[in-house]
């Protein structure tokens, strides 16, 4: 069967209640969905740890067949990755202290972080002038006076500019360890603890700054978002898209039975007239 | 000195198949395999009287006695010499003129050689057993002191880097940078250097930049999609090949990470190579043939530990292990287009991977040295540094005694 012209409401969807309204604002282009994730490749950097911890496995995506000798009709593939690989959510359990929560880990991932409002802090413009850009809660209380206050449960989004770099500029190690942009200690504790953020995701490979190791406490971002059961998000895309407030950000990790973290695909749901 | 920019092959040219000289031999005549393989010269001679022989025979022809191999002196004279125009064997006639000789060894046996050109009757010569294309083992005769590489034949036989085109596929490894200056010295055409996740910094990055012919490429040995890549741009565009992959992670059994580093150790050492003789394997074999421009070597890098194995480096040591099985089927499957595949053991090498084992460790000089050795004199088995060797010679010696003595930790 070829789908009819038009669209939801054309081939029947319910006529009335919000997803109906839904429906008919994404037939009408009004919403819209765009797509957060990084495609899941080989070669996209993977977080490198000091050598004496165990690195993540990389992404591998190795062919078993494709119409060949191996399976004349099909074509499919093995697929391996590191929990923390490519666009990737992280729960509480992946650091120490949120290793407590009943719902630690993405199998028991509460439903409603998974579909949440996002507020967007654009960090574009200072990144571009210093690789280690630190948010800081000014910047936070800045962007709060312009857009209002910062939505209970919602997600909180570092724009960055990152993700148009590419290869080593995106993984940017030096002597030292990977600089990168990321909150400080101060911001992140603020979001969590005084505005009750569902989760906070970013453009570069982690959650916390590159040099995070160095402030206290180590990792600030992992320590108080895992702490208190919230959520990270790393390796986002496209969130220049977005509206500083206003999108819906849909982030479901695989159900990984216990797992600490997965790759995911992260969609937003934007509204048009939303500025 | 990198050699001048190789002309295009003429795409009206006849494609050449692979033709290779007479392989069949006896199970005795491998002995004589075995020293080529490692390069030395020894013979076969007489347990009993102590007379060398040639060829190789089951039973001393003097005494009956039975014959093992001993080392011989060098030296020999032509008795006569001729060049074949138009040989009846297939491989010959392809690439006649074919020069031979009868000579008269210092040990006493005579034999027919495959002659240097610039050898005449009643001239000294140095004998070399050598393997052929068809990995067997030959005599070679060349003028005391003379250029080997000279001789069109030997080329023929060996692996000589001079004007052939090299894939390095890990420029990480501490033997890589010697290893490209001496390729870049013996006049190689080009040196490709594979760079594993190239989004991490490479430090002997401008080093490599600054040699002529070098050309730096994406190579990730773990990946697929990168080898396949890779192959696409290279395969039927280099000679000779130098897998250098490794990725030492010290550790037994029972150390806090152990499985996952002995899987990615597996799939950089073993199935990387799995990767590239995959896609780099058959391109190469079908070359192999192709004349003066024909693919020649594919040099396997590993570690000594492949064969001795310290429970401290458990899962290096079974992923060097499966590697070295690896090879050998490689060798194998290489053979067909008359393609050498040599292995190199090494010991622990001078870099920071490598610190907690027992010294004399290995210079990355060092081991580049012995990979030029063996690409110009056309060995197979090549063992690198003291401690390699000293394994080596003890497994031959006493295997459990080895085992016994590395479980008490420490290779010397």
């Amino acid at each position: 069967m070829i789908w009819p012209a038009g669209g939801w409401h054309d081939r029947g969807f319910a006529m009335s209640g919000v997803l109906a309204s839904l429906a008919h604002a994404l037939d009408r282009g009004t919403v819209r969905l765009v797509d957060l994730t990084q495609t899941l490749t080989e070669d996209f950097p993977t977080i490198v740890l000091p050598p004496e911890f165990a690195p993540s496995a990389p992404v591998r995506i190795e062919r078993l067949s494709h119409y060949d000798a191996a399976g004349p009709a099909w074509y499919w593939n093995n697929l391996s990755f590191g929990e923390h690989t490519g666009t990737h959510l992280d729960a509480p359990a992946h650091w120490f202290t949120g290793r407590d929560h009943a719902q630690g880990t993405v199998d028991t991932m509460r439903l409603a972080s998974m579909l949440a409002p996002a507020c967007v802090i654009d960090c574009s413009a200072g990144v571009a002038a210093d690789d280690d850009f630190l948010l800081t809660r000014p910047m936070l209380e800045a962007w709060e006076a312009a857009h209002g206050a910062i939505t209970p449960g919602a997600w909180v989004l570092m724009r960055s500019g990152w993700s148009a770099r590419r290869g080593a500029a995106y993984a940017n190690l030096r002597e030292d360890g990977a600089h990168t942009p990321g909150p400080d200690p101060q911001a992140i504790r603020w979001l969590v603890h005084e505005r009750g953020i569902a989760g906070f995701g970013t453009e570069s490979i982690g959650t916390d700054a590159g040099q995070a190791g160095q402030f206290d406490p180590p990792y600030p971002a992992h320590h108080h978002l895992h702490g208190a059961g919230r959520h990270g998000l790393q390796c986002l895309t496209n969130l220049h898209l977005l509206p500083p407030r206003g999108a819906m950000l849909m982030a479901a990790p695989l159900k990984v039975h216990q797992g600490s973290g997965s790759p995911l695909r992260v969609l937003a749901l934007i509204e048009e007239t939303v500025v | 000195m990198t050699g001048a920019a190789r002309p295009p092959a003429n795409p009206l040219w006849r494609t050449r198949s692979p033709l290779l000289p007479p392989g069949a031999r006896s199970r005795a005549a491998h002995l004589l395999t075995a020293a080529a393989a490692r390069g030395v010269f020894e013979l076969p001679c007489c347990t009993g009287c102590g007379r060398f022989a040639w060829p190789i025979p089951e039973a001393c022809p003097d005494c009956l006695a039975t014959v093992a191999l001993s080392p011989a002196p060098r030296g020999a004279r032509v008795i006569a010499a001729t060049t074949a125009e138009v040989p009846a064997d297939p491989y010959f006639r392809q690439r006649a003129p074919w020069r031979v000789g009868l000579v008269a060894m210092d040990c006493g046996p005579q034999a027919l050689v495959h002659l240097d050109p610039g050898a005449g009757a009643g001239d000294a010569v140095r004998m070399t057993l050598v393997l052929d294309r068809a990995g067997q083992a030959v005599l070679h005769a060349g003028p005391e002191g003379g250029d080997m590489q000279a001789d069109p034949q030997w080329r023929e036989m060996t692996a000589d880097p001079a004007g052939r085109r090299v894939l390095i596929t890990d420029a990480r490894h501490v033997a890589v940078l010697p290893l490209a200056r001496a390729l870049a010295g013996a006049g190689a055409a080009a040196i490709h250097l594979g760079v594993p996740e190239a989004w991490k910094p490479l430090p002997a990055r401008a080093a490599f930049e600054a040699l002529p012919g070098v050309r730096l490429v994406g190579l990730d040995v773990t990946s697929d999609r990168s080898v396949t890549d890779l192959a696409a741009d290279l395969a039927g565009r280099v000679e000779i090949v130098v897998n250098t992959t490794d990725l030492p992670r010290p550790g037994g059994l029972m150390a806090p990470a152990a499985q996952g580093d002995a899987r990615a150790m597996h799939d950089s050492v073993a199935l990387g190579m799995l990767r590239l003789a995959r896609a780099f394997g058959p391109a190469m074999a079908a070359r192999g043939a192709d004349g003066e421009r024909g693919a020649v070597a594919w040099v396997n890098l590993l570690s000594v530990l492949a064969r001795a194995h310290p429970p401290g480096w458990a899962g290096y040591a079974a992923a060097h292990a499966a590697g070295l099985s690896m090879a050998q089927a490689l060798r194998a499957d290489l053979a067909s287009g008359g393609v050498r595949v040599v292995t190199v053991l090494t010991g622990p090498t001078e870099d920071d991977a490598f610190q907690t084992l027992d010294p004399p460790h290995v210079t990355g000089r060092a081991v580049a040295d012995a990979i030029l050795n063996a690409l110009r004199r056309g060995l197979e088995e090549v063992v690198v540094g003291d401690v390699a060797r000293d394994l080596v010679a003890r497994l031959e010696k006493n295997p459990k005694a080895v085992e016994r003595d590395l479980a008490r930790g420490g290779l010397a």
